[in-house]
């Protein structure tokens, strides 16, 4: 298939006037030796093929809808509305790109600094970026920051934090000197049973990061921590589990984060296989100059109306080069206007609904497993929309198990937890029907009995 | 004075009282905070308060401020703004794609996990490379990763003492950025007279602790590197490795393996040489391809093939690698874009990814020939996809290559990108891609030679301009010092 415009006589033309015989003779820089190498790639397919190609490479997937999702962990299936596909897929924002020349861009500007004040006001912080890539280089991002704002070389990292942050964490900080400590996770009497936090925070401390709800889906009163943080300098670093649970709950400004993240997928984003989803990044004013990443300000013209603009670009690498805060560049813009436009659409009454939705959902979850012999649902504390439950297989067997019976169920915490081979983290959402979770329950039933 | 064409903020439309979307009847889920103390709950949730239609009318006005590649040229040089075929997003949108749950059971998602093997096998086959990791979020996310491989080389073999990274002065801000991150140091090597990398420096300063080099190519000047072979040579010969920045792969596809030049490692900008939209700055998508050697060191979990038991033949993820440097990414990286890579590259094939190539090269070479009279193109020889210019000429003059820029919007055409690279003065970075007609690229040379003689007759033109765009020129100074980041 060609998207290439060019006619043969045009290209004949174009040649004779940049003075060269032929197109291959553009190529002469490249050495001999290697120019023009076979290429092992098929030969093109047209459009209605490749459409079918990729529709058999679709329909060999069971997506969400198909099957009962019970499966959070850190990308929700939360609904969302049309609107926000329908202006997200609008080419004109998604056919542009990162806005270096504000005149022609104050779409983009405009909708990024409302997707910063949204954020801010969801979060209750002072500042916000306007993306990075996820939640997990946003949790790295901000140890980077803690790192250079407190000139200290040690991290506490809660055990109940997202695996995959922890994962990304210790990637970036690898070769660093970075002393990372975190803490265990098991359980005990039927209880998830964690080692203190508080008593890991320390003098040396850079900052803690805490995840709310934490990844066993568990809210936690965090008063003792952020208390000790203070005490000795430390930062909190405040990881929001799922962002639909700010409709309802204590947010990291009310708990006092200096720096605050989460994954804004479960703002309207879909799924796809785990990405792209959008990171969001936010901290207290003071922090700013250490922020990563594009920030968009308003200002005026020199006819007073107002604009927006990329600003603060001194913290970037394309000014500041190794000295800059990161090196991210392209961020999620596209992603952060669907979160943008959910949150527009959703408002705080639809935003507090799907939050207690969610939660009421999650509740009925948990009533009914209570009740089938051999599982027990093990939070440590009142939950949002996920609960951990022991089961009486290994987490990967039951998966495959529900599988087999048209359901996502759950994450298999046993590869990250030692010990916790037998529990599943359970998600439930607005989207959850009472059906599916009868169906859910009758398998656990069957499951468990077969054993 | 223009027509206002503002557009309110969402707080500014907000009404207290207006409801938009409701998920069920208002007094559903009244109970549900009844669960949780009221210590853990917030006080107040401050949101703008819309209908749906106002929703609607005010993205849909914002997107009408916006330039992108469906309604105007965008020759931004290193960011290859082509087409984006729209099968692309319809592919991607498939339910069977867009409603997957990153956490499914493998046996429910083996056809995405097919579509990623393919993507790899075809990123491969086109780079030279023997293995890739479709994980990293964009190229400088893949730069992070590949210097993470390198640095694992490096360790497993005992070799510790090697702290230096180098990189040329024309090189992109994320590369020096990247070394930082890993607490490397830099050391920044010149441009030669012919717009090369300088040879003789590399080799004064590649050592016993040189990781190893960060190197474009085509590089930022839009130039081949016309010295690789010996390039890449020097830095093998000092124990080090060398890093490919692909984010210019556009201009060579087809035409070489990178490879085959000497790289070890280099990243794919897929939102660019593979035409996914690049969404108002992302999202990107950044494949590290890379020599067998450094495959035991791919970020984890990678896409695998069950070569026994009952499952035997199911693709899963891999995620038993001791020696893997872990994790850049929640998940396996952004897959909505690996969809549109593999959608695009099967649309092209073989023929069509040479075309690729060789037409950016074409149109790029036709633009610098077109305009080299009246622009100074301080390198001026044959370039790849794209070419610097200079506007010293007209800076002379009193005209900034700034004022240029904002004087092509008045003409519906995207400033290339100014100012970079950095060692010219004055840049002006013009990169037309594949995608355009010769008639698109004859109007770009008019407009241009036209502001050219505006230069020499009314600089006030210039210095306004743009005109009549929905805001002038905006005061960048005062958004600095006193920033205003959200509404109040
Ligand atoms: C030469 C070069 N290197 C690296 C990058 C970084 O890629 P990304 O923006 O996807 O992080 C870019 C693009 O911005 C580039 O042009």
């Amino acid at each position: 298939m060609a998207f290439v415009p060019l006619t043969a006589d045009e290209r004949q033309a174009m040649l004779e006037q940049i003075g060269v015989g032929s197109v291959a003779d553009l190529f002469a820089d490249i050495p001999a030796s290697v120019r023009f190498p076979q290429l092992d790639v098929p030969p093109p397919l047209t459009e209605i093929q490749t459409v079918a190609k990729m529709s058999a490479l679709a329909a060999k997937n069971q997506p969400v809808g198909q099957l009962a999702c019970f499966v959070g962990a850190g990308y929700y299936n939360h609904y969302s509305p049309s609107v926000v596909s329908h202006l997200m897929g609008r080419s004109e924002f998604y056919t542009s790109y990162t806005p270096y020349q504000p005149e022609v861009s104050q779409g983009t500007l405009q909708y990024s600094f409302e997707f910063q004040s949204l954020v801010c006001d969801l979060f209750e912080m002072d500042v916000a970026n306007s993306s990075v890539y996820d939640g997990a280089s946003g949790a790295a991002e901000a140890v980077l920051m803690a790192l250079r704002i407190s000139r200290r070389d040690r991290v506490v990292l809660d055990g109940s934090v997202h695996p995959e942050h922890r994962a990304v964490v210790a990637a970036y900080l690898d070769g660093r000197g970075i002393e990372v400590v975190t803490t265990n996770v098991g359980i005990k009497d039927g209880k998830l049973n964690r080692q203190s936090v508080v008593e890991q925070i320390d003098g040396e401390t850079a900052c803690v990061v805490i995840q709310q709800p934490d990844f066993f889906g568990t809210i936690r009163d965090l008063a003792a921590i952020v208390a000790k943080a203070r005490e000795v300098g430390a930062l909190v670093v405040y990881v929001v589990g799922d962002p639909v649970s700010l409709g309802l709950l204590k947010t990291p400004g009310g708990w006092d984060a200096d720096i605050a993240i989460g994954e804004g997928q479960g703002l309207g984003l879909p799924l796809q296989y785990g990405g792209p989803g959008v990171g969001i990044m936010t901290c207290k004013t003071a922090h700013l100059r250490q922020l990563p990443g594009r920030i968009v300000g308003q200002t005026t013209d020199h006819d007073g109306r107002r604009g927006f603009v990329l600003t603060l670009q001194a913290r970037e690498q394309h000014i500041r080069r190794e000295k800059a805060t990161s090196n991210i560049c392209t961020s999620q813009t596209l992603l952060a206007l669907g979160a943008t436009i959910y949150l527009a659409a959703m408002g705080p009454a639809g935003l507090k609904q799907a939050a207690g939705l969610s939660h009421k959902q999650t509740r009925a979850v948990a009533d009914q497993i209570r009740r089938v012999d051999g599982y027990r649902v093990v939070n440590d504390g009142p939950f949002f929309d996920e609960i951990t439950v022991t089961c009486p297989a290994d987490g990967d067997t039951m998966r495959h198990e529900l599988a087999k019976r048209g359901i996502i169920g759950g994450y298999a915490l046993g590869r990250e937890y030692p010990g916790l081979e037998n529990a599943l983290v359970l998600c439930a959402t607005e989207m959850t029907t009472s059906e599916e979770i009868d169906r859910l329950v009758s398998g656990l039933r069957e499951i468990g009995g077969a054993r | 004075m223009s027509r206002d064409r503002s557009e309110p903020l969402l707080s500014e439309l907000s009404r207290p009282g207006r409801v938009g979307h409701l998920l069920a009847a208002p007094d559903a889920c009244a109970d549900a905070t009844l669960d949780l103390p009221s210590e853990l709950l917030r006080d107040d949730l401050k949101l703008p308060e819309l209908g749906e239609l106002d929703v609607v009318r005010h993205f849909t006005h914002l997107s009408s401020l916006n330039f992108s590649i469906d309604n105007a040229f965008y020759p931004l040089g290193s960011c290859t703004m082509k087409y984006n075929p729209k099968v692309n997003e319809d592919v991607a949108r498939m339910a069977g794609f867009a409603g997957l749950h990153p956490y499914q059971p493998e046996e429910t998602v083996q056809g995405a996990l097919q579509v990623m093997l393919e993507l790899q096998q075809l990123l491969c086959a086109i780079s030279g490379f023997e293995t890739v990791t479709l994980q990293p979020a964009a190229g400088a996310q893949a730069e992070l990763c590949g210097m993470l491989l390198i640095r694992a080389y490096h360790r497993a073999r005992g070799d510790t003492k090697r702290t230096k990274v180098l990189i040329p002065d024309s090189a992109h801000g994320t590369n020096p950025a990247t070394a930082a991150m890993c607490g490397y140091t830099t050391v920044s090597i010149p441009t030669d007279a012919h717009g090369n990398v300088d040879l003789k420096r590399i080799k004064e300063e590649a050592d016993d602790t040189t990781v190893g080099l960060m190197l474009t190519n085509p590089n930022t000047l839009g130039l081949f590197e016309q010295e690789i072979l010996d390039v890449t040579k020097a830095i093998h010969d000092a124990g080090g490795l060398v890093y490919g920045d692909g984010a210019n792969l556009n201009a060579i596809l087809g035409a070489v393996k990178p490879a085959d030049l000497g790289f070890d490692v280099l990243h794919i900008n897929t939102h660019k040489t593979f035409s996914t939209p690049h969404g108002g700055g992302g999202p990107g998508c950044g494949p590290v391809v890379a020599r067998g050697f450094l495959e035991p060191y791919l970020p984890k979990p990678v896409v695998a093939r069950r070569a026994s038991g009952d499952r035997a033949g199911e693709l899963f993820l891999d995620w038993d690698r001791p020696e893997s440097i872990g994790k850049l990414k929640s998940f396996w990286g952004h897959f909505g874009v690996m969809v549109r890579a593999l959608t695009y590259i099967t649309l092209q094939g073989d023929q069509g990814i040479r075309d690729i190539g060789e037409a950016a090269v074409l149109n790029a070479n036709y633009l610098r020939k077109k305009l080299d009279d009246l622009y100074d193109v301080p390198f001026d020889r044959i370039c790849m996809h794209e070419f610097v210019a200079s506007g010293r000429r007209q800076k002379q003059q009193g005209v900034r290559t700034l004022d240029i820029a904002k004087r092509l919007i008045d003409f519906n055409i995207h400033p290339p990108t100014v100012y970079f690279p950095l060692i010219v003065e004055e840049a002006i970075m013009v990169e037309p891609t594949e995608a355009e007609s010769k008639d698109t690229l004859d109007r770009f040379v008019q407009v241009m030679r036209q502001i050219a003689e505006e230069v020499e007759t009314s600089p006030e033109l210039i210095h306004d301009a743009p005109h009549d765009q929905p805001v002038g020129r905006l005061d960048e100074t005062t958004a600095a010092r006193r920033p205003v980041l959200r509404w109040s």
